[in-house]
């Protein structure tokens, strides 16, 4: 009986519920506190330094010998910046540090930190697209002067053809908001130093434990094996902690400098200040029409405000090269050209989170293919129905090539599942009553699960992408499978036990799955791009494979059969079409203790694998319906369906768990959330009371649909699906708002669409009735 | 700085003789001092939630009240639930229904609830609903939660005190 | 995010208080729930040197209703107006309006007096005292005196609470028969700030209008009566068309305020249909 595809329990949850977590702040006692001195001003000249004397206060000055972080892309429209540990001439944005010090507690060290004076000279910031791309504005780094850090372009030859022929071009300007992946839990260090060996343990709330070492090291200038990065418990990340930030690097510096014990553990202030933030993007782009809604080309230009800095190691081209590469999404257009940018400004720094350039990019195209509808008098399922993909394998007009998937069929559980010609009738008749009710489709593919390939086809200086698991059964027949990968919160480890459990015939209860230790765990990449299930599943399953390789050669010749004629399945190798067997851990003792008897298999029951997959389209269509209040502009989510496709389901109560989680994300980006600058580059959002997440009584109820659709292109057939849910969700709610607002002829191209939005928008469509 | 004092505070049932500052805020002193870390700070201005313990009787944020104010008053947090390793109904339905993912905020919630339960256990999905748009999760869009604790209500009206409810 | 350091002392009942407020008043803040206090302290953006503590003032934790009004204590938290405060139109309308305050475990520590005293512009307490008239008992070791809400409210986080004064008590006129209440807001998300709100309450005798409120919250530095508009109700039948001409009114007399929630034509809007639904719920 197969442990895949049954909604087990996780096993990560008991300790969890009890409040026996470990999370980074929860070692931190007995340690020194770090408090970091930020930037009250988003760009200037540092002239001077006010310190208290006789402190432990510390300034660029005392880091003279410590490198700045230099992501690197090998691409000639791509220009490298350095991102200093702390500021040392320039702050580049509010938020930047400047100093740190370290006190006893958290308390006394922002008593200290409240001591030390910056004294900048303030320059004009740069905050906005407007403000970078002017003519004749200033640099945010002067060897930048264009403001422009990476470029992409790419333009099929019968593109102008293709407009040239079209019965209608649809132009849409778009714009997102600036957001915050913000976790639950910010990020944090605790850096504990051994006196006797030098040696520095990082225990820190990332996603990326072997390549946060690797990039401390670098920058420190330091063997990595002095270091060891261990991830605890993570409160969520969703990209946020993915990169390598200046604290990390300035925790492990004090802590060999000081030869002390060390937490730093970011408040939530500086969480929005100065983590990373997201999206900012700025779309504008033409669609070509035939007379028949056929999508024959699309022209666009497309702009990433990238912030003060690159993030490492995915550098900002993470932003405007995947939407260069995946604007054209589950549509089978053939000519597309486009100029991908990503600005620097005076701002936080941007890094991936969940969905990077897609939820934008979906929102643009599902927004074009309704205003083409309206336009040509189709129906908006109907002229998406003309335009997805439905041959397998397709290639895109960028070169990808997206595996087999179920974009039409997805679309129509979607429609069926909310009963479209019912709910018109309803519409009407609430719009009669003065009640605006409105539908919202959003088709979309997630390329999720890629390997090197895609990175390196990005140019990346590092390039991501393989896992290498090991896995080892030992004498007792249990097992330790170590990997790369690094969940955040997400219950990877139930999900890679049962896919295990299926290749090695235990119980997944008698797995044990090691991550996010650099010294207990294959160096590897750690969770980002819903690749953990795809990647480091693909690894575990080969490693997993090859032991029960070796467990079926010892069972065979201690059975005295053939190494093909044994099955591993309810703890026992059998012989097939017998009732011979033997306990798989009676096999597991033998290989160890008694290994001379298996000259063919060797010693013991331990294995390594590495999967670097080409990678795999996951695909869904989001539709909803919901209310808009005309007169608040508030708007209420009815219903929401998700129809998804992401092949084989591991465990269904964790992907869906995933889907629930990821709309919810979605839904901010429509509505709530937005990160505000002023125009001096202060941050007015920085608490909890100005930046607005979702709580739960704005969600509605999310319904799911699952198809499968069995793709070659990974190994379990399980395709990622960790960031489909916040893709979708804000096109399909947007387009939802705009049905609503038909009336109006009121069209919505800015997230989030906030009640004062979109009161705007249906103010100026009054004024307009009426005058 | 100010001169410390010397306070109690007793936590599911056991007294910790601890000495702070005024300045210390509740969750601070629970967390570093008591060394109950299964509560946890998300933000410290009361919007998240994470912190949320029972003191009186009452789920209230430990960020926004001091460790003095709690000196010598009933605190129950996320350690006291479960019975040794029996688990509280409220952890046994996040549990089965997928109601955590990272789990920071799941203390928070589990207070919360608790402390609401108690107060009212008839309280309908409505209302459940009102209480828990308290906290914030960033995983799990609260589908599950909202189930989990719904679940919860029915078990913990129909279970007798002796099993452990 | 970790307070600056103060003095504290615990105030064991009112008198107790009030001698506290005259020793460490001009340095120093009153703590009761804390909950706007503390979160701003954690910020550092409040910095007291002294907190006297009052929950532990048992004498101040009191609700009852006395010579025809309702008598609130300096500690008496939000929670406890869940339930009706007392059994007429006035019990109904504060349970209806809490449950707009914050969350529930906010609504177990804060209290009433300590919203009036922190005086923010969205509160919902400011706005029912304001449009209630409710008159404030503020007491130091100078003496007791009375302030009716229009003068109480100076505008926002300011009151005529001077430094050495306890809001020791507020009373709200109980409202007899025949009167209804109406309370609507708008805000971005459950229990977050308002960024409009209203607050009727409505005396209707055998069809007719005969008394009215109209409060309007958080648009602008102090919850408004508009009492011009209240007069133009008396006499009249309620219906749909008249409160949609008084909700008009009340968006053309008041030029909100703006922040980066609510641009001011944005709250305009609002006014309008905070203030009709109101009206129209009071007279439903």
């Amino acid at each position: 009986m197969s442990w895949i595809g049954r909604s087990l329990p996780r096993y990560e949850d008991p300790s969890l519920l009890m409040g026996r977590g470990t999370y980074v702040a929860d070692l931190a006692r007995n340690t020194a506190s770090v408090k970091f001195v930020r930037s009250p001003v988003a760009a200037g000249r540092i002239v001077g330094m006010e310190l208290p004397d006789g402190e432990l206060v510390f300034t660029a000055a005392d880091l003279v010998d410590v490198k700045p972080i230099r992501p690197i892309l090998h691409r000639p429209d791509y220009i490298a910046v350095d991102q200093p540990i702390l500021a040392r001439d320039r702050v580049m944005f509010c938020g930047q540090a400047l100093a740190m010090v370290v006190a006893d507690d958290q308390g006394l060290a922002e008593d200290l930190a409240e001591q030390v004076f910056a004294d900048v000279e303030a320059d004009d910031a740069i905050v906005n697209f407007a403000d970078a791309l002017a003519d004749g504005a200033g640099a945010v780094h002067a060897h930048a002067p264009g403001n422009v850090l990476v470029e992409g372009k790419m333009r099929s030859a019968g593109l102008d053809d293709a407009f040239a022929i079209a019965a209608e071009i649809v132009s849409l300007e778009l714009r997102s908001g600036r957001q915050s992946a913000m976790p639950l839990e910010g990020r944090g260090g605790v850096a504990r130093y051994d006196a006797v060996s030098g040696r520095v343990t990082l225990y820190a709330s990332v996603q990326m434990p072997h390549m946060l070492r690797t990039g401390i090291a670098d920058t420190l200038g330091m063997p990595e094996a002095d270091l060891r990065v261990i991830a605890p418990d993570v409160g969520g990340g969703f990209g946020q902690k993915m990169s390598l930030f200046p604290e990390y690097v300035a925790l492990v510096w004090l802590a060999r400098h000081l030869k002390r014990d060390l937490s730093w553990i970011e408040d939530r202030r500086e969480n929005f200040l100065a983590s990373a933030h997201s999206r900012d993007q700025a779309f504008s782009v033409k669609g070509a029409f035939s007379k028949d809604g056929i999508l024959l080309g699309i022209d666009a230009d497309l702009k990433s405000n990238v912030g003060a800095f690159s993030c490492y190691p995915v550098t900002c081209g993470v932003e405007p090269l995947m939407a260069l590469a995946e604007l054209p999404g589950p549509y089978k257009v053939k000519e597309y050209g486009a100029r991908s940018r990503g600005v620097t400004t005076n701002t936080c720094m941007m890094a991936p989170y969940r969905g990077v350039a897609r939820p934008m990019l979906t929102l643009t195209m599902e927004r074009m293919m309704d205003v083409a509808a309206k336009r040509l008098r189709l129906d908006p399922v109907e002229i998406r129905r003309r335009n997805l993909i439905d041959t397998f394998p397709h290639r895109s007009p960028t070169g990808l090539v997206y595996d087999e998937g179920s974009y039409q069929e997805a679309m129509e559980v979607a429609v069926n599942t909310l009963d479209v010609p019912a709910f018109r009738e309803r519409q009407a008749a609430a719009r009669a009553a003065g009640r605006y009710l409105g539908i919202g489709f959003s088709v979309f593919s997630e390329r999720t699960g890629y390997g090197t390939p895609a990175y390196a086809a990005r140019g990346m200086g590092i390039v991501p992408g393989y896992e290498i698991v090991t896995c080892a059964m030992d004498p007792s027949g249990s097992v330790e499978v170590r990997i790369g990968s690094s969940p955040h919160g997400q219950g990877l480890k139930t999900a890679l036990a049962q896919l295990i459990a299926d290749e090695l015939g235990i119980a997944p209860s008698k797995i044990k799955i090691i991550s996010g230790d650099t010294d207990a765990t294959p160096y590897g990449w750690g969770t980002f791009a819903s690749r953990s299930m795809v990647i480091a599943g693909g690894a575990s399953k080969l490693a997993a494979g090859k032991v029960a390789v070796r467990l079926r050669s010892i069972a065979a010749t201690m059975m005295d059969a053939k190494p093909e004629d044994i099955e591993l399945e309810d703890d026992l190798a059998r012989v097939i079409g017998t009732n011979q067997s033997l306990p798989i851990p009676d096999v597991a003792r033998a290989a160890y203790h008694q290994s001379h008897r298996f000259p063919d298999a060797g010693p013991g029951l331990q294995d390594q694998a590495i999967y670097d997959p080409a990678g795999t389209f996951s695909n869904a269509c989001h539709a909803c319906i919901v209310e808009v209040d005309i007169e608040t502009g508030g708007v209420v989510i009815e219903r929401f369906v998700v129809a998804e496709d992401a092949g084989i389901l591991i465990n269904p109560m964790i992907v869906d768990g995933q889907i629930h989680g990821g709309v919810a994300q979605g839904v901010a980006n429509a509505l709530y959330e937005e990160l505000i600058y002023d125009e001096t580059g202060n941050l007015l959002t920085a608490s909890l009371a100005d930046y607005l997440p979702p709580t739960i009584a704005e969600m509605p109820n999310i319904e799911i649909e699952h198809l499968v659709t069995l793709s070659d292109a990974t190994i379990t057939k399980a395709k990622g699906v960790g960031e489909g849910g916040t893709i979708g969700a804000p096109a399909a709610i947007i387009n939802a708002i705009c049905d609503a607002l038909a009336p109006f002829g009121v069209e919505i191209f800015e997230i989030p669409a906030t009640p004062q939005r979109i009161r705007d928008l249906i103010r100026a469509s009054e004024r307009n009735d009426h005058g | 700085m100010a001169e410390k004092i010397s306070i109690t505070l007793n936590i599911n049932a056991r007294d910790y003789a601890i000495s702070v500052e005024p300045r210390r805020t509740l969750a601070d002193a629970v967390r570093d001092d008591c060394g109950l870390t299964g509560t946890h700070l998300g933000c410290e201005h009361g919007v998240c939630g994470a912190c949320t313990v029972i003191v009186d009787g009452k789920p209230v944020r430990s960020c926004l009240m001091f460790a003095v104010q709690a000196d010598g008053r009933p605190i129950r947090t996320v350690e006291g639930l479960a019975r040794g390793d029996v688990l509280h109904p409220l952890q046994k339905v996040f549990w089965e229904n997928h109601g955590l993912q990272c789990g920071f905020c799941t203390p928070g919630f589990l207070m919360l609830a608790a402390g609401a339960l108690e107060a009212k256990p008839d309280m309908t999905e409505a209302e459940i609903r009102d209480v828990l748009s308290s906290n914030l999760c960033r995983c799990t869009g609260y589908q599950n939660i909202i189930k989990a604790v719904s679940a919860a209500a029915v078990e913990m009206r129909t279970c007798q005190p002796s099993e452990n409810c | 995010m970790k307070p600056a350091s103060f003095d504290y002392y615990r105030a064991a009942n009112r008198a107790d208080a009030i001698r506290l407020l005259a020793e460490y008043g001009d340095d120093g803040k009153i703590l009761a729930g804390g909950q706007s206090l503390v979160a701003a302290m954690n910020f550092r953006l409040a910095r007291p040197n002294v907190l006297i503590d009052i929950n532990d003032a048992a004498d101040l934790d009191y609700l009852r209703v006395e010579d025809g009004t309702l008598r609130i204590g300096a500690l008496t938290r939000h929670a406890r107006f869940h339930d009706p405060a007392e059994p007429g139109p006035l019990g109904a309308l504060l349970s209806k309006v809490v449950h707009h305050i914050a969350h529930y475990p906010i609504r177990q520590r804060g209290t009433f007096a300590g919203s009036l005293s922190h005086a923010d512009p969205a509160s919902e307490w400011c706005l029912v005292a304001t449009t209630l008239g409710a008159e404030m008992h503020i007491a130091s070791h100078d003496g007791e005196r009375t302030c009716p809400a229009a003068q109480f409210f100076k505008g926002t986080f300011t009151t005529a609470i001077e430094t050495q004064d306890l809001l020791a008590e507020i009373r709200l006129p109980v409202l007899g028969n025949g009167w209804r209440s109406g309370f609507h807001e708008f805000s971005r998300r459950a229990g977050d700030f308002a960024l409009a709100m209203s607050l009727v309450v409505l005396k209707i005798e055998d069809g007719v209008i005969t008394d009215a409120r109209i409060g309007v919250g958080a648009v602008s530095d102090r919850a408004l009566r508009l009492e011009t508009l209240e007069a133009e109700l008396i006499g009249k039948a309620p219906n749909e068309k008249l409160f949609a001409e008084i909700a008009a009114a009340a968006k053309a007399q008041i030029t909100p305020s703006a922040d980066i929630h609510a641009t001011s034509a944005f709250r305009s809007d609002l006014i309008r249909t905070v203030v009709k639904r109101a009206l129209m719920q009071a007279a439903a």
